[in-house]
């Protein structure tokens, strides 16, 4: 049989398939340039050799520097995260539903959010602690400012992405407005606000490291990280920057994985 | 059931131009009719079907269904959309369900109409199938289905195949027939195909365009299951297309 060349041309343009070993290459390049480099140094003070690094990792449950342990302050942390998160969540997205489906609610609220949402959430701490001193209040302030905007902004951008012919499909089968916002609206719009809280969620595990770090916090992973350096710990901060890589990255996949199971027709349906 | 038009017309203001896209139409459907609207794209059947479904308002002029003054979308009257009017989200039960949910009949109750329909366009061992999983065919049908659901005194229906290849269109045809003379509900069919209107309709409505007014209403008497190829269909068909022609 001949193949047409169109055909043909399109087979070879296609990249080949790579092997999944290819992903383990950087990383393992990484590590041996680590532990090479820290040989070389010999100072621990800088760059702790990698076994140092895993016998802390190795031990999460170990307390360090009568601190707590990793994951002690993981949970610390995770818990503020959550509630922060949580709390942006219940503003952002009654907001945005309001501003995605009335204009005259996004017009309203528009300029405010497009004024605020370039200043970075850590530019709040100083008025954050003027406002609500050192504290479990202060560092959820700034994990929920850092949510708010990417939940929000996927929010409008999901309402508005609902079809027309949803709505009146909706409407001449006798949905009321009250049926049309659960049952079209929120539905429809639930892939790109699930993609919101998604980014929102990473926003605000990066925001509760930084806020940690803050004078005057005892607890938390990003305490941890500040007091290992004070300490001349190297081997700890590092250990901790690699928990919080894990706890975001597996709360991430999470999320993706709900996204998968539940959304997958956005990307199947034309 | 009755749907009576009344002098409807209406006018859009485009950049301050005033267009009038339908004048005085004015028409009586008869109970149990399949009525097909045709005219050359632009000519507002569209529009027109959507004041009947009240997802528009007319400049003036009224639509009665029952008697009653249709004022915004009402179950009385179901609309069948071009294409992508599925919920993606919902598999094709739960889509049918949509409307038998939205009026609150006991659980039970719904799934066994739901299922009922389903049966009608022939889809049961599809119940479990989102709409991207189903050829463009298949998913009219449910469309179908989930505007008959509600039970509905009219089904007004817009170009529901106009997105659909030749031979699957002439095969939704006829199933639409089998299934207008089993549910005996009334049928508002636009479409710009003669061929289309001559096969599906008792009486045809040729509009005319800027404005639209209604240029004629053809009788078609000839039995069903129509053959499209007989005479009486081509002398119809020369009909409608002589009188569409002279609109150039």
């Amino acid at each position: 049989m001949v193949i047409p060349p169109a055909e043909h041309e399109r087979e070879e343009a296609r990249p080949q398939k790579a092997s999944p070993l290819l992903r383990l290459a950087l990383p393992v390049l990484l590590l041996v340039i680590w532990e090479i480099a820290a040989i070389l140094l010999d100072n621990e003070f800088i760059l702790p050799r990698i076994g140092s690094v895993l016998s802390i990792l190795l031990h999460p449950a170990a307390d360090i520097l009568g601190s707590g342990s990793l994951i002690s302050n993981g949970l610390i942390s995770l818990e503020r995260v959550l509630i922060g998160f949580f709390i942006a969540t219940l503003i952002a997205i009654p907001l945005g539903i309001g501003m995605g489906r009335n204009d005259m609610v996004h017009t309203l609220f528009d300029p405010v959010i497009q004024m605020f949402r370039p200043i970075p959430p850590l530019a709040w701490v100083p008025l954050s602690l003027a406002w609500f001193k050192i504290g479990l209040s202060s560092m959820v302030f700034i994990i929920a400012l850092g949510g708010f905007f990417p939940i929000l902004l996927n929010t409008i951008d999901g309402v508005r992405s609902v079809r027309k012919t949803w709505i009146e499909a909706a409407t001449t089968l006798g949905a009321s407005e009250k049926g049309i916002l659960m049952r079209v609206v929120l539905p429809g719009a639930a892939p790109t606000i699930w993609t919101g809280l998604r980014v929102g969620f990473g926003i605000c595990w990066m925001c509760v490291v930084a806020a940690e770090m803050m004078p005057g916090t005892n607890s938390g992973i990003g305490y941890l990280i500040m007091t290992s350096y004070n300490w001349g710990q190297v081997q700890v901060i590092i250990a901790g920057m690699i928990v919080i890589g894990i706890i975001g990255l597996g709360v991430d996949s999470l999320f993706k994985f709900v996204e998968k199971r539940r959304f997958s027709w956005r990307e199947l349906d034309r | 059931m009755s749907l009576t038009l009344k002098e409807i017309t209406k006018r859009f203001t485009r950049r301050g131009v005033e267009l009038t896209v339908l004048e005085d139409i004015s028409l009586e459907v008869e109970d149990e009719e399949f009525l097909c609207i045709l005219g050359p794209s632009g000519c507002g059947k569209t529009t027109l079907l959507r004041i009947i479904a009240g997802l528009e308002v007319a400049t003036s002029g009224t639509v009665r269904v029952n008697e009653k003054e249709v004022s915004g979308p009402t179950p009385e009257l179901a609309m069948i959309f071009q294409e992508y009017s599925l919920f993606p989200w919902r598999t094709v039960i739960e889509n049918i369900l949509f409307g038998l949910e939205c009026r609150g009949l006991p659980q039970a109750e719904q799934m066994d109409q739901a299922k009922k329909y389903l049966d009608l366009v022939g889809l049961t061992e599809f119940a479990g199938s989102y709409p991207y999983e189903l050829s463009g065919g298949m998913r009219q049908r449910v469309a179908v289905a989930r505007a008959i659901a509600v039970n509905p005194s009219v089904l007004l229906m817009d170009e529901p195949f106009g997105a659909l290849d030749a031979q699957t269109r002439n095969m939704l045809q006829k199933e639409l027939l089998e299934i207008w003379q089993k549910t005996r509900k009334t049928i508002l069919f636009v479409t710009h195909s003669v061929d289309e209107a001559v096969f599906l309709a008792d009486r045809i409505v040729v509009l005319s365009r800027n404005p639209g007014r209604i240029r004629q209403i053809i009788d078609v008497t000839a039995d069903r299951p129509r053959d499209r190829t007989c005479n009486e269909c081509a002398l119809i068909r020369r009909e409608v297309l002589s009188l569409i022609e002279e609109e150039h």
